[in-house]
């Protein structure tokens, strides 16, 4: 145990460290869509969430260490509420809960002898898709304004790549949701990850709702925009050109991981791949 | 938030583990946010110079519940407010009023929407209707100093109960006593006369607009017996406040709806004062 540690080897060891323990868990994308904010993450969990209400107009999502951005959400809420109660309910804003994130992880980062493992966005609805705004807070503190989506997690530069190339302003809920998706399929490395109505927690921010206007979408409503950008994908597919890498074909063709980006060109492609994962079907693409 | 000095102390709380009530976060952290908070000694007489609100009436139907309230608030002699609402949502599934010193009241009813949407949040999951009554019960105990001196608030809290399909109300004494009423209830200063009305009105599994029409007589006869409470106003169009909270949530009428069952009940005692009677049967005669 050396006597003294240089403050730079203290926040490099640090900040190695978070990001290794992010990097362990799968990544999350918030993207927007022409009503409102969408929250795709693969989540398992039923009762364990990602992503959660803030406030009226404010939700929050995580990756990472779950004890950890859970302590985060809680705070959020206190926050918002607080605020909402003292002054006004306009008045809670993304823009103020990121700072005190900023803070509070900025804080907790170097003061701290282990940082929080965790990656979180805010995102807050506005009237008007311009308005929107969408926050990212890493593990020190940093924050980012991002515009139109973001991704989080480990593997968020490969989730990014493919969200850039396939995101365009004001798209319906399926084209979000399927752009979203084959950003999430970009970080499964070939192994393929399984996309169906159980390992996804999806939400979003519905502007056209009035007072609360954070909704889940599970069960058959989730079942059924899945299925619709099944479809919308195999039709993709069979009209456009595939791009050649292995990351970004894995993305759009679902569970054929990449290996054979000529497959699945018809709209009955899930059912005679023959994938060797088994009981996802209504998962393909 | 507040003073730089408390904001720390304030930013520190909200990451501590705590409870999942908003009333207990605000009680050790911002107590001075509290309703009724700032503990200064109201010489007497002088609480009754406030504005008041008064009469709530609720009543159970087939389905749901209704809640009704005048739109009158009185200090001392004087109306303060001809169209003060006191009739509140306070989540989906359930509704309350208010009687007693307004501005207290209305803090306490935002407390409380916030307590209940704060618990949804934090918890992933609504409170059932006992649990939402128990936790009204708490806050109004809390304000409990200044009913001593005067400031006094109490609630009328109903709601749908999702699990028994039924609708439940519950009213409160000022020392946090929680009652479930059964059928009707009414709170306020003309609350003797509103019950007194719907006593004789309510029928056991009525439609839901005849409930509705029940507690619309109510009020009428507690404004016409009690001068602190306001009955419909035909002239300003000001018309009571209703609200019913059924399996489809809570819904409030529009005024247009209120006050097409405000002007029946006035064209009706246009020609009977007093409302609607009933036929009695002496002993000996036939009974119905």
């Amino acid at each position: 145990m050396p006597f003294y540690v240089s403050p730079e080897q203290a926040m490099k060891d640090k900040a190695d460290y978070a990001r290794k323990g992010i990097a362990r868990g799968r990544s999350g994308v918030v993207i927007q869509y022409e009503a409102g904010i969408l929250f795709v993450a693969p989540n398992p969990s039923r009762a364990l969430h990602k992503i959660s209400e803030i406030y009226d107009r404010i939700a929050f999502a995580a990756v990472g260490r779950y004890n950890e951005y859970e302590i985060l959400r809680k705070a959020g809420v206190r926050y918002a509420d607080l605020t909402g109660y003292q002054y006004d309910r306009q008045d809670v804003t993304a823009r103020g809960l990121a700072n005190w994130y900023a803070q509070t992880l900025g804080s907790i980062f170097t003061d701290s002898p282990k940082p929080f493992e965790v990656e979180i966005v805010v995102a807050e609805v506005a009237e008007a898709p311009a308005e929107d705004q969408i926050y990212r807070i890493t593990f020190d503190g940093s924050v980012n304004d991002e515009h139109g989506y973001v991704a989080m997690g480990g593997q968020a530069e490969a989730i990014a790549v493919v969200l850039k190339e396939q995101y365009t302003d004001n798209m319906t809920l399926e084209a979000a949701l399927a752009t979203a998706i084959a950003g999430l399929a970009a970080q499964a490395n070939g192994d393929q990850m399984n996309i169906n109505a159980s390992q996804l927690e999806v939400a979003v921010l519905d502007r056209t709702r009035d007072h609360r206007t954070f909704r889940r979408l599970t069960g058959t409503r989730l079942e059924a925009l899945l299925s619709e950008v099944d479809q919308a994908s195999a039709a993709k597919q069979g009209s456009t050109q595939r791009t050649p890498t292995d990351q970004v074909s894995g993305e759009s063709s679902g569970e054929q991981a990449g290996d054979q980006p000529s497959a699945g060109t018809t709209e009955q492609g899930s059912t005679d791949s023959a994938p060797d994962t088994e009981g996802d079907q209504g998962a393909s693409s | 938030m507040g003073s730089d000095s408390n904001a720390g102390l304030i930013a520190t709380a909200y990451l501590r583990a705590g409870t999942s009530s908003f009333s207990e976060f605000l009680t050790s952290t911002a107590p001075e946010l509290l309703p009724g908070a700032g503990g200064v000694s109201v010489p007497s007489g002088l609480a009754r110079e406030l504005p008041h609100g008064t009469t709530i009436v609720a009543a159970a139907f087939n389905g749901g519940v209704v809640m009704a309230g005048d739109r009158r608030a009185t200090a001392g002699n004087m109306i303060s407010q001809r169209d003060i609402e006191k009739v509140y949502r306070s989540d989906e599934f359930s509704c309350i009023g208010i009687a007693g010193v307004a501005g207290i009241g209305i803090d306490l009813v935002r407390l409380y929407q916030v307590e209940l949407e704060h618990y949804e949040k934090l918890e992933g999951r609504v409170l059932s209707l006992e649990g939402k009554a128990n936790r009204l019960a708490g806050i109004v105990r809390a304000n409990l100093g200044g009913a001593m001196q005067g400031l006094v608030v109490v609630p009328l809290f109903a709601g749908y109960d999702t699990d028994e399909g039924v609708g439940r109300i519950f009213s409160y004494d000022v020392a946090g006593g929680r009652y479930e009423e059964q059928r009707f209830y009414s709170i306020g200063s003309g609350s003797v006369f509103a019950r007194g009305s719907l006593k004789k009105l309510y029928t056991d599994g009525m439609e839901a607009s005849v409930a509705i029409l029940a507690c619309m007589q109510a009020l009428y006869d507690a404004a016409d017996d009690d001068a602190a409470t306001g009955g419909p106003d035909p002239t300003r169009r000001i018309w009571p406040i209703v609200v019913t909270v059924t399996a489809d949530g809570y819904q409030r009428l529009s005024d247009e709806e209120s006050g097409s069952y405000a002007e029946s009940v006035l064209s009706e005692r246009m020609s009977q004062p007093d409302g609607p009677t009933s036929t009695l049967h002496p002993p000996g005669t036939e009974s119905r």
